[in-house]
């Protein structure tokens, strides 16, 4: 196919001549994710679980703060815990730097059409193409291991932030815009005091849409060496273990609920505050 | 004095607006326009001058332009062509800066739905228009409580505006707008998502804080009743155009085209109609002692009457002469026509309304006569133009109903 061929030869032509700034690229996020999975790896594991059950406990009431602490407790005891730990730092750190870009990237779309038109079509590229296919050119860029496996997940990661922040300033009444800008706001201040604000929730709603992915693509992303979870779940597949392929899945699922009851709240909480 | 002039404004929304504008220079309607460009048309060549402490309404039905018309004021549209001027200085030429002044100094914007900010307090609603100024957080919040308390919601001040009434929003709305002590407030169908009991009440609230404050308020209504309460003039607008600019008087009792005339139909004119208007000016009048009974007596032939307005001097008003009473006098063989006068008469001045009038039709069947401050005669109500006004009958239909009374 021609397409393909082009594709192909445009991968090679940046390799070739953007090596530099792909090398800079790779330190600079191999070293955010090191920092990130050190931190984990050194905390104690029931410090770890206190401090989760605590999160839930604010953020998603007591029922959520038992399940955390059980579904906790089942990785540590099934022996998971360093993987998940690795899988949440590289979560962490995929899903940072996709909201790094995406909220901006959002309130861009939503106040410029012509950003929109072309953010548009590019975030529908990025949904519905297999997520598998972002780890070829992650390969060709940055090599195998952890840092490849995050370029992938933050395209694939990125889109839900994008497009609920974008919405969620677009769903603030036009009437609240004009009052402001009839008092005279600037732009800044619009964005700030009024539509940011307004969006919260929305945008909350897309934070933790975008870990999910995140978390969904990570272990994915152990296809082309990222470590954790994912690894272990290949290692099931690939010796037809069974019984390890299920346990690793499981820890992954709980991690999953884990995650989303607590970011799901994020915006909840801060309205009642 | 002058406070706002709008000149030869238009605008036009779509792409080919120089185009459009060029049809319109043409004297194309709103219909041929959107048929050659697709273009619409929201104002076409406004010209208004609002007086300083004056509210200005202007009215019409949804899609005249009268929101859009407003919005130019504040420039949250900008005109296609045309210009505005308030306080004199344009406000159509201004960059960005001055602007953002104009609107955080001199003008403030009411909503219908009220714009405020849901999760916020009444106070920082109130303050906000300050912030945006970034005057300090104390300083701005006493100016903003001192207008709290002026709209009637003191001890509201620390809830949700999401948790209050829309009443008490747009109390909190008006509040805002005040805080910056603005020298116009631009209100744009501030009443009309209100219930009618609420509205009503709102309505009267403005009026007597305008009593205090004397703003200058443009007020955008699609309200007749609304329109003709709080305006004291009223411009009212159809596709775009203004139609007609006056008191809601002048409107009522001469409106420019038949639109108008069917839109104020169904006003109750009885509120609005003065005496001035219906009023039969420089009426054939008895003059003490220039006319004496021959005299009056002509006079009263001619003009085919029974009764006489007497006047001295040519303007004060004395009373009324009969005709039964002055020949009675001239068979005496008087001189004078002193002793005949009635003068228990009343009279009423040129700003009386027609609902006024009424109970004097039950005691007197004369005309009316309509004096000033100096009981100068100006004018006489004729007891059948008070009914004709107050019930839309032809005054010969009410003649021929006299008439049957009389024969009953």
């Amino acid at each position: 196919m021609i397409i393909g061929q082009y594709i192909e030869d445009a991968i090679n032509w940046m390799t070739a001549n953007f090596t530099g700034f792909f090398d800079a690229i790779n330190t600079g996020m191999s070293s955010l994710i090191s920092v990130i999975e050190s931190f984990w790896l050194w905390l104690p594991f029931y410090l770890t679980i206190g401090l989760f059950a605590a999160l839930a406990w604010w953020k998603a009431g007591k029922s959520n703060a038992i399940l955390t602490v059980a579904g906790l407790l089942f990785i540590y005891f099934a022996g998971f815990w360093d993987e998940t730990m690795q899988t949440f730092a590289l979560v962490l750190a995929s899903a940072f730097i996709a909201l790094l870009f995406g909220i901006p990237l959002g309130i861009w779309s939503a106040k410029n059409e012509t950003a929109q038109k072309i953010i548009r079509p590019v975030l529908d590229f990025m949904q519905t193409m297999p997520a598998f296919v972002y780890l070829i050119p992650a390969v060709l860029f940055f090599g195998l291991g952890t840092v490849p496996g995050a370029f992938a997940t933050i395209i694939f990661a990125m889109p839900p932030v994008v497009r609920l922040t974008s919405l969620g300033i677009k769903q603030v009444p036009e009437e609240i815009v004009e009052a402001t800008k009839a008092f005279g706001a600037t732009p800044r201040q619009l964005l700030l005091k009024v539509q940011l604000p307004l969006a919260m929730p929305t945008i909350l709603a897309g934070v933790n849409q975008t870990m999910m992915m995140a978390l969904s693509m990570v272990v994915i992303a152990s296809m082309i060496g990222a470590k954790g979870l994912g690894e272990i779940v290949l290692q099931g597949i690939s010796q037809l273990r069974i019984g390890l392929g299920f346990e690793s899945g499981l820890a992954v699922v709980l991690l999953a609920i884990i995650l989303d009851r607590i970011t799901q709240n994020l915006g909840k909480s801060s309205k009642k505050k | 004095m002058e406070k706002i002039r709008i000149e030869n404004l238009s605008l036009v929304f779509g792409k080919a607006k120089s185009k459009a504008l060029k049809l319109l220079e043409n004297g194309k309607n709103k219909a041929e326009i959107l048929d050659a460009t697709g273009c619409t048309v929201a104002v076409q060549h406004a010209n208004l001058s609002i007086n300083e402490g004056e509210i200005f309404v202007i009215m019409g039905l949804s899609g005249s332009g009268k929101s859009t018309l407003l919005r130019c004021l504040n420039r949250l549209i900008n005109p296609t062509t045309g210009k505005i001027f308030i306080n004199n200085q344009e406000i159509t030429n201004m960059k960005e800066r001055e602007l953002l002044n104009i609107r955080r100094k001199e003008l403030a914007m009411v909503f219908q739905h009220f714009g405020l900010l849901p999760h916020r307090t009444v106070l920082s609603n109130v303050a906000f228009g300050q912030e945006l100024q970034a005057v300090p957080k104390a300083e701005r919040e006493a100016q903003a409580m001192e207008t709290i308390e002026l709209v009637g919601l003191k001890g509201y001040e620390q809830q949700k505006v999401s948790e209050l009434s829309g009443g008490m929003q747009q109390r909190v709305g008006l509040a805002r707008g005040l805080a910056n002590k603005p020298e116009v407030l631009l209100m744009d169908e501030a009443f009309s998502a209100l219930d009618p009991l609420i509205r009503s009440q709102m309505q009267d609230e403005l009026l007597i804080l305008q009593e205090k404050m004397k703003k200058t308020i443009v007020f955008i209504t699609h309200d007749l009743d609304e329109a003709i309460k709080l305006g004291d003039r009223i411009a009212i607008m159809k596709d775009g155009e203004i139609v007609q600019i006056g008191t809601s008087e002048e409107i009522i009792t001469n409106p420019a085209n038949d639109y108008i005339k069917s839109f104020v139909e169904n006003v109750d004119r009885s509120k609005i109609v003065t005496a001035g208007s219906i009023m039969f000016a420089k009426p054939k009048v008895a003059r003490l002692k220039k006319d004496g009974p021959a005299g009056v007596l002509r006079i009263m032939r001619e003009s085919g009457t029974e009764h006489l307005p007497v006047v001295r001097n040519n303007r004060t008003f004395l009373g009324y002469v009969k005709l039964e009473d002055v020949l009675g006098l001239k068979n005496e063989g008087a001189k004078t026509i002193d002793g005949i006068i009635r003068e228990d008469v009343m009279s009423i001045t040129a700003d009386t309304t027609i609902e006024n009038m009424l109970p004097l039709l039950s005691k007197t069947n004369l005309p009316i006569p309509v004096v000033n401050e100096e009981n100068h005669l100006l004018g006489v109500v004729s007891p059948t133009s008070i009914i004709a006004e107050s019930t839309g009958m032809a005054k010969t239909e009410i003649h021929e109903i006299i008439q049957k009374a009389i024969e009953l």
